[in-house]
């Protein structure tokens, strides 16, 4: 199970990696919208990976982490903001640029 | 518990809404709100200064949730110093703006009280997540302000200077997950007891989240290898927008300084990132002072001004000794309100100088050139580190600090960096005072009210140099502080705040 999430993140970061080296802006945000996915869940598993425990400690035994939930939560309105964000920009500067470049500017 | 502490967040929260409200109504009401919100602030600011320099921690518990449960705000020398900092910075630029600026573009009067939202909240948090909550604040109220007044140039530096915060901040992301996978806290006394006493097996994790932070703030203040976004971005903006930039490389400063001296200290299992901090500071400092030389334009110049600050402050941190921090948090505020007054005044004398606007080349002469003259001389003597202004103290105070197997790297390049930066100054002086040629432009004459913020700003460097002393023993009261971290896990952790 571990080892399946984190082949699941080591694939979403290095495509987003990839993505964001690119130089035109749409794949760059692709690349920082899967960045982002890939934090959401590193930070959701580090409450660890377990299923059908409690969140609360009411009887002894194993119990969930509540708090990774609450921080992913605060992590995906944030993250999803800034990407409405950063597609507004990069439409306009391809509206006022004239190119999709993240330079502005057209290769030569 | 003192309530005092959540008004710095909550005054400017409640002005940028009620602008959001305002904004049928034209600026004049808007510009009331935030220029009454802004000297309130500096008020509080002061305030809460006055009762953090008695050496007392205040410990704020948000929804009454104790510590390490809750998150807490936390009011020490240093978050004090930073809050009134702030406000001394906003309230001359925000009356610079009031000018014209503010009209340039929508709403400048809802973001400029929430970018005050999020520079006070990133200094009084005492939680990490929470801290990347007001990063993220700030960040997109700087987004908003960057692009303020629009044009093609400012959407291509705010897309590059958008783009690599946000991979800063999934970096951020990364570095919290690991410290909370593996001390499950992220409260910042908290985290400093638990590394601390982390066991061995845990250090490769910890290390590893110690450095993607400083990577992180590292970015935000333009330490060597992350600075490129910020010539260009500054040279961009508005006159007055630049001028509020001037205090977020600081919080850069602030995280990496808060963060290496409380949790992953020099002397404690998680080292390594803080003995990494001297020789980034001093390549910084010295990469920087050669741009300095090869700027085109006064704006880039003094962006890149900002760029070897950065690394003098960072050469004091990076010392780790009660001297060195205490220099830095002296030059911090010399260097960031002399810079913010050059920015604005370099906004007005472009105005004069016609088309040459601020590239440094002969252009024409100004309309006033004798108070402008004065003016910039101060600037730059002040930031090139002359006697007998500010700049020239907290040189003198760092060089003073460096231990004798540091001095020789610390002495030779803060030295030379201040030597280059002289040589642009002048040479950058000469160019716009003498070398003119034409009529001066009509029409551009300003009245002294106009050229009043940026006035106070840069003669904050001869009050800063007549009030050394008593600046001076609050600075090293609060390195002392900062040094030892015991003092700040007790008044969080111990319940000593009923």
């Amino acid at each position: 199970m571990e080892s399946l999430a984190a082949c699941v993140i080591a694939v979403l970061v290095a495509c987003g990696v990839y993505l964001v080296l690119r130089a035109r802006t749409f794949t760059v945000v692709l690349g920082l919208s899967l960045l982002s996915y890939a934090v959401n869940l590193f930070l959701f598993f580090s409450g660890r990976l377990m299923t059908g425990a409690p969140p609360l400690a009411t009887s002894p035994g194993p119990t969930a982490d509540p708090l990774p939930q609450a921080l992913v939560l605060t992590a995906i309105v944030i993250g999803f903001g800034m990407t409405a964000f950063v597609v507004i920009l990069a439409l306009r500067a391809r509206g006022e640029l004239g190119n999709d470049h993240v330079d502005g500017r057209e290769d030569k | 518990m003192n309530h005092w502490i959540i008004f710095p967040l909550l005054l400017p929260l409640v002005a940028g809404m009620l602008n959001l409200l305002l904004v049928r109504s034209g600026v004049g009401a808007q510009r009331v709100v935030s220029l009454l919100t802004t000297f309130a602030l500096l008020v509080f600011a002061l305030l809460l200064l006055a009762r953090a320099a008695s050496g007392h921690i205040d410990v704020y518990e948000l929804g009454n949730w104790p510590a390490p449960f809750g998150i807490v705000l936390v009011l020490d020398r240093l978050s004090a110093l930073m809050l009134v900092l702030t406000a001394l910075l906003a309230l001359p630029v925000l009356a610079h703006a009031c000018f014209g600026d503010d009209r340039r573009g929508r709403d400048f009067h809802v973001l400029f009280p929430l970018q005050l939202l999020g520079l006070n909240g990133a200094f009084l948090t005492g939680d990490l997540f929470n801290l990347f909550v007001f990063f993220e604040i700030l960040l997109i109220a700087s987004y908003c302000l960057a692009m303020h007044g629009q044009g093609p140039e400012r959407t291509r530096n705010a897309l590059r200077y958008v783009v690599l915060n946000l991979i800063g901040s999934s970096l951020f992301l990364i570095a919290l997950a690991v410290i909370y996978g593996v001390c499950g806290s992220l409260n910042m006394a908290d985290l400093a007891v638990k590394v601390a006493g982390s066991a061995p097996d845990q250090a490769p994790l910890l290390h590893a989240a110690a450095l993607l932070l400083l990577t992180v703030f590292g970015l935000k203040s333009a330490i060597l290898p992350l600075f490129l976004w910020l010539p260009g971005l500054y040279a961009a903006v508005l006159p007055s927008v630049a001028a509020l930039f001037a205090i977020m490389t600081k919080v850069g400063v602030y995280a990496i300084l808060r963060t290496q001296s409380l949790i992953f200290t020099a002397d404690g299992p998680v080292a390594q990132s803080s003995a990494l901090l001297l020789p980034l500071a001093l390549v910084t400092l010295a990469v920087g002072s050669l741009c300095v030389l090869g700027s085109k334009r006064l704006r880039e110049l003094l962006a890149w001004l900002v760029i070897v600050s950065v690394g003098t402050l960072l050469a004091g941190i990076g010392l780790w000794n009660a001297a060195g921090i205490s220099a830095s948090l002296y030059y911090l505020p010399h260097t960031t309100l002399v810079t913010a007054g050059l920015f604005l005044l370099e906004g007005l004398m472009a105005r004069q100088r016609g088309s040459a606007a601020d590239r440094l080349e002969p252009g024409a002469p100004m309309a006033q050139p004798d108070l402008y003259g004065t003016l910039f001389l101060v600037g730059a003597m002040a930031s090139a580190g002359l006697p007998p202004l500010s700049g020239f103290v907290g040189k003198v105070l760092l060089l003073h600090a460096a231990a004798p197997g540091h001095a020789i790297w610390l002495w030779s390049v803060v030295l030379g960096g201040s030597l280059l930066g002289l040589v642009a100054l002048v040479r950058c002086g000469s160019m716009l005072f003498w070398k003119t040629e034409g009529v001066p432009v009509s029409g551009t004459v300003v009245s002294w009210a106009r050229l009043a913020p940026a006035a106070a700003l840069i003669l904050a460097a001869v009050v800063l140099a007549a009030m050394a002393g008593p600046v001076t023993a609050y600075t090293q009261a609060t390195a002392t502080q900062i040094l030892t971290p015991q003092i700040y896990i007790e008044a969080v952790l111990g319940g000593a705040n009923p």
